[in-house]
């Protein structure tokens, strides 16, 4: 009994104060509340939101530790390329581990400790409960940043997209924004230089510049975009031994995510599938484009649009965004025809933009944002459709 | 034209505690409740004074808004304490029961020789008119108004719903009284929807007006709305009418014997109860009485007037209400779970695979508890709702305009086709914890007052 009821007493002491809220947080955490129904159904099914953010950060774990090793492997294969000749025996290796837990855990841990501290203060300022959304955003921020990202760069941009993306609308649920890409925004206009380029992708390449020791931080898509010769073969790119931002590079384990949140229920298979969908039409019109020679090598768009359009799929962050950010149900078309449109359009603008944008070759978190802004349009014509129909209804009737 | 409705969204909460198909005679309770809460937007204007004494379906008070609808005494007896609370609004008017009971005398009448205003006057006189509701806003039926259609749902797929198949049993007689009386009602048609095992009674029943449909799938498909849609869809400015099938007995037999007899075949089911069964009892009888022989487990229980879905809160000193036909006591759910939130789930229902199993025990029965599974959160989880929601209506967008009292897309987004029963499973699977069926109340309240 003792925990249970010593937590239970100090609940009672805290009920109504300032601090109840931020004592509640923890509480639930440890403990199932003992809230019974009142006044409406009084049975409840077993799901609540923590569960449902529970089950997503579980979707994230694989994605985390391969990041992790990745980290420390394209550090290492920057420096020795030869270590690319046989990837498996070379990557999972101590060395990419330590350089894992030195840069990547800092991030996640930062990036918990600040969104969740901005919450906890809303919360009591506001006196509502301490929402999960944070939970999920958390894992999600430093799996989208590259890996060197300044950990007071990633505290202010979490503290900005809390509190710009989330909270002045009213929290958890009333966002319009998804939140974690609206941290990556700030940071990627606030501090370009350390967003983009070639040399930001690998650890220490950014140190090394200019040294006799320099090494390359540049991406798939940064090579495609400057036409160069790509080394990285289709294994390489599938199973996500690439550079890139974190957690970005392994669609092989994204799409073991998302076959998790799909079996779970907790991802909306159609979003899923119709980003797929949308990013492949449109890199099918490049490559149609290309074909049909309209435009020529010398094009600088040459190299992304001439890419094979399945290629877009596991390169850059098409995956990850398709599977963990465009599902965000708050900032989503929220009807299910909706859905198939939303996901549709970040497909095909991602590679718009990916293809189009020349100075940042990649366009998935800008495709989203914007999609974002437009999903309560999608629904309402959506809806529209519904109450047609129930007018027509009742006019064939007196008809 | 009769219809087969098979109904594919939706789901089934099987639980344990199903009510064994016996039935026991319970005692007369020495006191009787009527509570004006229980007809939902009646404002009750008195007519029995304390201490005066009443014959059974004599009748205790009128609706302020209309003084033809007359609300009767389930017994006869004394009034013994009319409870009133703040600002002097009646809570209950308890009667004393007399040892036998005397009835007034409404008179035999046969519907078939009757005007639709002769069946109406008859019903208003001896207190029958509460049992017919109307859609839209799920209130006591308007009798200035005529129906489109009358609809009666023969298919109970709540939770340990009463089996109508056995509580219909041997009432042929009744219910094709009462519906061709109800038939005189409406311009329409009399559409009676039923499952399969309730098919075999209606289906003798042949009546001009009336048209029985077939129904089939997990609940909500017993849910007069499913079958309003499917058959005959409500547009703006049309009215329906709706009966619980348990009620035609009633209307039946005061049109055969000319008594208003309140007596009913209750459920009482949950897993509190060591021997669920069905009890015949008169309605407002007080609770502990109807349980008595159950084997009720006090400790930590609820008792629910009504399933578990849509029922009220009541306790052994309340009393039937006037509507229930089934009493459920469930085991209270207040303790903590440690780790409640992220360990693998076997002993709940849950429509999400998150580490919950009840996927794969489909027909495993529950014991589930009134914990709250959770907190209040604001919505955030989409397309879960649409899982378990049949209706041809958006339903979070017409929870999140019911909450902003929108009138116009409350009206656009079906607010006229709806009750707030048909929430109540998507308040059950509810991530987010938010009271659908209080807010669709509340709403359809507000739209009755400005839109009428």
């Amino acid at each position: 009994m003792g925990l249970k009821q010593n937590l239970h007493n100090l609940k009672e002491k805290y009920k109504g104060t300032k601090m109840a809220p931020a004592f509640n947080a923890i509480h639930t955490f440890l403990y199932l509340p003992n809230e019974v129904t009142h006044g409406g159904t009084h049975i409840k099914a077993a799901d609540d939101l923590k569960r449902t953010m529970n089950t997503v950060i579980m979707s994230l774990i694989p994605v985390l530790v391969f990041s992790m090793f990745n980290a420390g492997f394209q550090h290492h294969a920057a420096i020795d390329p030869s270590l690319r000749e046989a990837v498996l025996a070379n990557f999972f290796t101590w060395d990419n581990l330590w350089i894992g837990i030195v840069k990547v855990l800092p991030l996640v841990i930062v990036s918990y400790a600040v969104g969740l501290a901005v919450e906890f203060v809303f919360a009591v300022i506001k006196g509502h409960e301490v929402e999960e959304g944070y939970l999920v955003t958390g894992m999600l921020v430093p799996l989208i940043v590259p890996v060197d990202t300044p950990l007071w760069m990633l505290s202010v941009a979490v503290i900005f997209g809390v509190v710009i993306g989330k909270e002045v609308f009213g929290g958890t649920g009333m966002n319009i924004l998804n939140p974690a890409l609206t941290i990556r925004a700030f940071l990627f206009f606030a501090y370009p230089t350390w967003m983009s380029g070639d040399k930001v992708w690998v650890h220490d390449a950014v140190n090394r510049a200019g040294t006799a020791d320099a090494i390359s931080g540049e991406t798939i898509l940064g090579s495609y975009a400057q036409n160069q010769e790509v080394v990285y073969s289709t294994w390489d790119k599938f199973m996500g031994f690439i550079p890139g931002s974190v957690g970005e590079t392994s669609t092989f384990l994204i799409l073991l995510g998302a076959a998790f949140l799909i079996f779970t229920k907790i991802g909306s298979w159609r979003i899923i599938l119709s980003t797929f969908i949308g990013a492949a039409v449109m890199g099918l019109i490049f490559n149609a484009v290309v074909d049909a020679e309209i435009i020529t090598q010398s094009s600088k768009f040459y190299g992304l649009m001439s890419t094979p359009f399945w290629e877009h799929l596991i390169i850059g962050g098409l995956a990850f965004g398709a599977v963990y950010m465009a599902t965000d149900p708050v900032t989503a078309s929220q009807t299910n025809k909706g859905k198939w449109i939303y996901g549709f359009l970040i497909g095909f603008v991602s590679i718009m933009i990916r293809v189009f944008n020349p100075a940042y070759p990649e366009g998935v978190f800008l495709a989203i944002l914007l999609m974002n802004v437009f999903a309560p349009t999608i629904d309402h014509y959506v809806v529209q459709g519904n109450v047609k129909r129930r007018l027509n209804r009742a006019k064939v009737k007196t008809a | 034209m009769s219809k087969d409705i098979r109904i594919k969204k939706g789901l089934d909460i099987k639980l344990v505690g199903e009510a064994e198909t016996k039935t026991t005679d319970v005692n007369l309770s020495s006191v009787y409740a009527v509570k004006p809460e229980n007809f939902h937007g009646i404002t009750p204007k008195l007519l029995a004074k304390e201490g005066a004494v009443v014959n059974a379906g004599q009748a205790l008070f009128y609706s302020k808004s209309d003084e033809r609808i007359l609300f009767p005494s389930p017994v006869s007896g004394k009034v013994t304490e009319i409870v009133r609370g703040a600002r002097r609004k009646v809570l209950a008017i308890k009667i004393a029961a007399d040892k036998t009971l005397a009835y007034t005398d409404f008179g035999i009448k046969n519907p078939a020789s009757m005007s639709g205003d002769e069946v109406k006057s008859h019903m208003f006189h001896a207190g029958c008119w509460p049992f017919i509701k109307q859609r839209p806003y799920d209130v006591i039926a308007n009798p200035n108004q005529t129906p489109k259609a009358i609809f009666i749902s023969g298919y109970a797929t709540a939770p340990l719903a009463a089996d109508l198949s056995y509580t219909l049993n041997g009432k042929k007689e009744e219910i094709t009284t009462a519906l061709e009386a109800l038939s005189k009602l409406t311009s329409g048609n009399v559409h009676v929807s039923v499952g399969k095992r309730e098919a075999a009674l209606f289906n003798e029943i042949s009546l001009e007006k009336l048209i029985v449909h077939n129904v089939s799938g997990p609940h909500p498909a017993g849910n007069v709305s499913t079958h309003i849609a499917e058959i005959d869809p409500i547009n703006k400015g049309e009215v329906v009418w709706v009966i619980e099938p348990t009620d035609l007995v009633v209307i039946g037999e005061l049109f055969l014997t000319g008594k208003l007899n309140l007596a009913r075949t209750v459920a009482l089911t949950g897993s509190q109860f060591s021997a669920p069964h069905y009890v015949r009892v008169i309605s407002g009888a007080s609770i502990a009485d109807v349980v008595c022989e159950a084997g009720l487990n006090e400790d930590n229980t609820r008792i629910i007037n009504g399933n578990p879905l849509t029922g009220t809160e009541t306790d052994k000193e309340g009393f039937l209400g006037f509507y229930d036909h089934q009493i459920t006591a469930i085991p209270e759910g207040d303790d903590y779970e440690f780790f409640g939130w992220n360990k693998p789930v076997f002993d709940k229902i849950s429509t999400s695979r998150a580490l919950t199993f009840s996927w794969l025990t489909p027909k495993k029965k529950y014991d589930l508890t009134t914990n709250t599974n959770g907190e209040h959160r604001a919505f955030v989880v989409t397309g879960s709702y649409e899982d378990v929601f049949p209706l041809d209506i958006y339903p979070m967008q017409l929870l999140k305009a019911f909450m902003y009292k929108d009138l116009d897309e409350m009206e656009n987004l079906g607010g006229y086709e709806i009750a707030p029963e048909d929430f109540a499973l998507t308040e059950f699977i509810c991530v987010s914890k938010q009271p659908h069926q209080k807010i669709i109340r509340e709403g359809l309240d507000l739209m009755n007052e400005e839109l009428g």
